[in-house]
């Protein structure tokens, strides 16, 4: 369940809500500490630290070199010893130089201790491309690392989610991996996506881990999405209610676990599924997503499901084929014409 | 400076610095002349990440004059001045930083991403990455009993990347003909060596892995050239691997779009340009006069023109073969 005890609200850019829930977090528990690269002077490369270090000093926002196994490995062993660091990969895509830690140690030493020992910590990481970064700083692979048992994966899509699932995953006693899409940041340097900004309510905001929301209630045919494919699924439904075709829209916002049941509910309403997902496509989570509804009742589906998702090939750097890679707004309205028999 | 030294390799070192900062510049101008007003870094003919080495000319200079097309060199995140120093092909390489089909990856790479199988050049814009396929490239070239050679550069923030300390140790027990660069340019994007780095020079590092480890201070070319021709010649004859740090300069932003907040040390830094201080060394010593350098300038534009208006000419790739190229 989403908790808020006040409900006012102020407006911020998802970066901006970050941070302000790390803060209120670091204000209330000692134990939480940042540490990564350039998460200090220069206030994270995606601005998802800005301003923590004049706040609460080098002592709990700690700059560390370059060695990913080292500070995320150190964060595991602080986090066993009930520190609750928040520690950040810069590009969800360096996660090779350092997933040992991460899967084999982070996701492993719960269950490896027969519960005796918990990892209280959130590895946030920055995702996503549609700015020409390549393929080695553009990926998403939210579905590598939900396929790894032990971590809980949350993606929000935007300012208020960010929040609130920022702070769940602090307090959350497993480690969480909170992979944020640069898109969706605010970053003045990026184009911005008009959702990029929004309300985010005050006081003690919690969005509860494993819990989809529905931004677009309809009853055509289900498109389920996160992250910024969010922003294109609701842009598009937007414009196909106009051609009388009511598309519901649902941000899955965690992954690990994931809300089986608002898919399920959605579809058997509808009948029609749509999966976005910028990860790629195969053996990953349109894949599973598909599977859980086919364990549970493949004949609440009217027809085929459709995925629009990355094909089988790493991101491109040129923005024509960059751009055909993606799970664009084009494409995504394909599938859902396609699904709707228009 | 070393009087000694070849008046002709001098000049070459000069030039060579020359081209490669025109080139910087021109790029610096490409990438930014469509964003504007509002920086969208995703944005122009050139978009995406933009990591520009000017200052660090004396590093690629100095160590790539000692090598030819059949060595190897694996680069950084910030590769154009090994790049061209090693003769990689400009208009192709040019090409590639557009996004365009006759681009060294077809548009599928971009500037961190170039690979030159003609000159056995790379580079990864994973920090430190570069390291361990150096150390394979020197073994194929012992194993086939030639005498060619394996250059590998990172920064000094990428020296504390456990790649960086596995490679070391490979490439000396395995004796392999690699020589391992570290451009240290006192930052890896805003911190500093020293909240990053336990001892003061990653030269000594390479005492702990059994190679030689020498540190080239104040960017100089000629030192750079020296101790690099060294660790080639031990390279070639079969001495093993060796390690050479550079105190170098990083002139410009970590990346295009850096406004450098971060950085105390930034109103000494036009100063320091390595370019600038040479021509003067070369003026004042007699080894060229104005009218070399103006040629030298002159050339360089030429040459880095016409790679632009090639990568400019060069086609867009179609969308339609996005998914070429994932297998052989
Ligand atoms: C494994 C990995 N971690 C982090 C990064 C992000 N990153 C890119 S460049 C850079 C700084 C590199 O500093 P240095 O090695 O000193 O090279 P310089 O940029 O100064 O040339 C960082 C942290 C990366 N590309 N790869």
């Amino acid at each position: 369940m989403t908790t808020t005890t006040e409900q006012p609200t102020r407006r911020l850019n998802t970066a901006k809500a970050m941070v302000e829930a790390i803060a209120a977090e670091m204000e209330r528990d000692e134990n939480v500490f940042v540490l990564g690269e350039d998460v200090g002077a220069y206030g994270g490369i995606f601005s998802s630290t800005t301003g923590l270090l004049d706040r609460f000093g080098p002592d709990r926002v700690l700059d560390t070199p370059i060695s990913e196994t080292g500070f995320i490995g150190a964060a595991i062993g602080a986090a066993t010893e009930g520190l609750r660091p928040i520690v950040e990969l810069m590009f969800v895509d360096f996660f090779g130089v350092c997933m040992d830690q991460i899967y084999n140690h982070m996701a492993k030493i719960h269950f490896e201790s027969g519960g005796n020992v918990t990892v209280p910590m959130v590895l946030m990481t920055a995702v996503g491309g549609g700015y020409s970064d390549g393929a080695q700083h553009s990926q998403c692979l939210w579905g590598t690392f939900a396929h790894l048992p032990g971590m809980k994966v949350v993606v929000p899509s935007n300012p208020a989610d960010a929040a609130g699932l920022m702070t769940a995953a602090i307090r959350d006693d497993n480690p969480v991996v909170f992979m944020f899409h640069k898109g969706i940041q605010g970053l003045p340097w990026m184009a911005k996506n008009r959702r990029s900004v929004g309300p985010v309510p005050t006081g003690d905001h919690v969005v509860e881990i494993g819990k989809a929301a529905t931004p677009r209630p309809g009853s055509d045919v289900t498109v389920v999405t996160l992250s910024l494919s969010v922003h294109h699924a609701l842009d598009v439904a937007e414009e196909l209610a106009g051609d009388g075709i009511d598309a519901e829209v649902i941000d899955l916002r965690s992954i690990v676990p994931m809300d089986t049941e608002a898919i399920i509910e959605s579809v058997t309403r509808t009948g029609h599924l749509v999966i976005v997902d910028e990860d790629y496509q195969s053996f990953g989570l349109s894949g599973e997503i598909a599977a859980r509804i086919a364990e549970h009742d493949p004949t609440i589906l009217k027809a085929p499901i459709s995925r629009v998702a990355v094909p089988d090939v790493p991101i491109p750097y040129a923005r024509p084929l960059e751009y055909a890679a993606l799970p664009t707004p084009a494409r995504i309205k394909a599938a859902i014409l396609q699904q709707t028999g228009r | 400076m070393s009087a000694s030294m070849e008046a002709q390799v001098r000049r070459d070192l000069f030039d060579q610095m020359v081209l490669i900062r025109t080139y910087e510049e021109a790029v610096l101008r490409e990438y930014h002349a469509d964003k504007k007003p509002a920086f969208d870094i995703g944005a122009g003919l050139i978009p995406g990440e933009m990591h520009l080495s000017a200052g660090q000319e004396p590093v690629a200079a100095g160590v790539c004059a000692h090598l030819t097309t059949d060595d190897a060199v694996t680069a950084t995140h910030r590769p154009h001045h090994f790049a061209i120093a090693h003769g990689v092909d400009l208009q192709a390489m040019t090409a590639e930083i557009f996004g365009r089909v006759d681009g060294l990856g077809k548009g599928r790479g971009g500037h961190m991403h170039l690979f030159d199988p003609a000159t056995h050049f790379s580079c990864s814009g994973i920090i430190a990455e570069g390291y361990p396929p150096a150390a394979g490239q020197a073994l194929a070239f012992k194993r086939r009993g030639t005498d060619r050679v394996a250059v590998a550069v990172t920064g000094e923030g990428a020296a504390n990347q456990g790649a960086f300390h596995e490679t070391l140790n490979l490439a000396a027990l395995w004796k392999l003909p690699v020589v391992f660069i570290v451009e240290d340019n006192d930052w890896g994007i805003s911190v500093p060596r020293s909240a990053s780095t336990s001892v003061a020079d990653n030269a000594a590092r390479a005492a702990s892995y059994g190679m030689p480890g020498v540190r080239v201070e104040d960017n100089a070319v000629e030192a750079v050239y020296a101790a690099a021709g060294e660790a080639v010649e031990r390279a070639r004859n079969g001495g093993g691997p060796s390690l050479i740090e550079v105190h170098t300069l990083r002139l410009w932003g970590h990346f295009e779009g850096d406004a450098q907040g971060y950085r105390a040390d930034l109103e000494g830094v036009p100063g320091k340009d390595p370019i600038p201080t040479y021509e003067a060394v070369l003026l004042e010593q007699g080894v060229i006069d104005d009218a070399a350098v103006a040629a030298s300038r002159k050339n360089a534009s030429e040459v880095v023109e016409a790679a632009i208006a090639f990568a400019k000419a060069s086609a867009e790739p179609d969308p339609a073969t996005v998914l070429d190229h994932v297998f052989a």
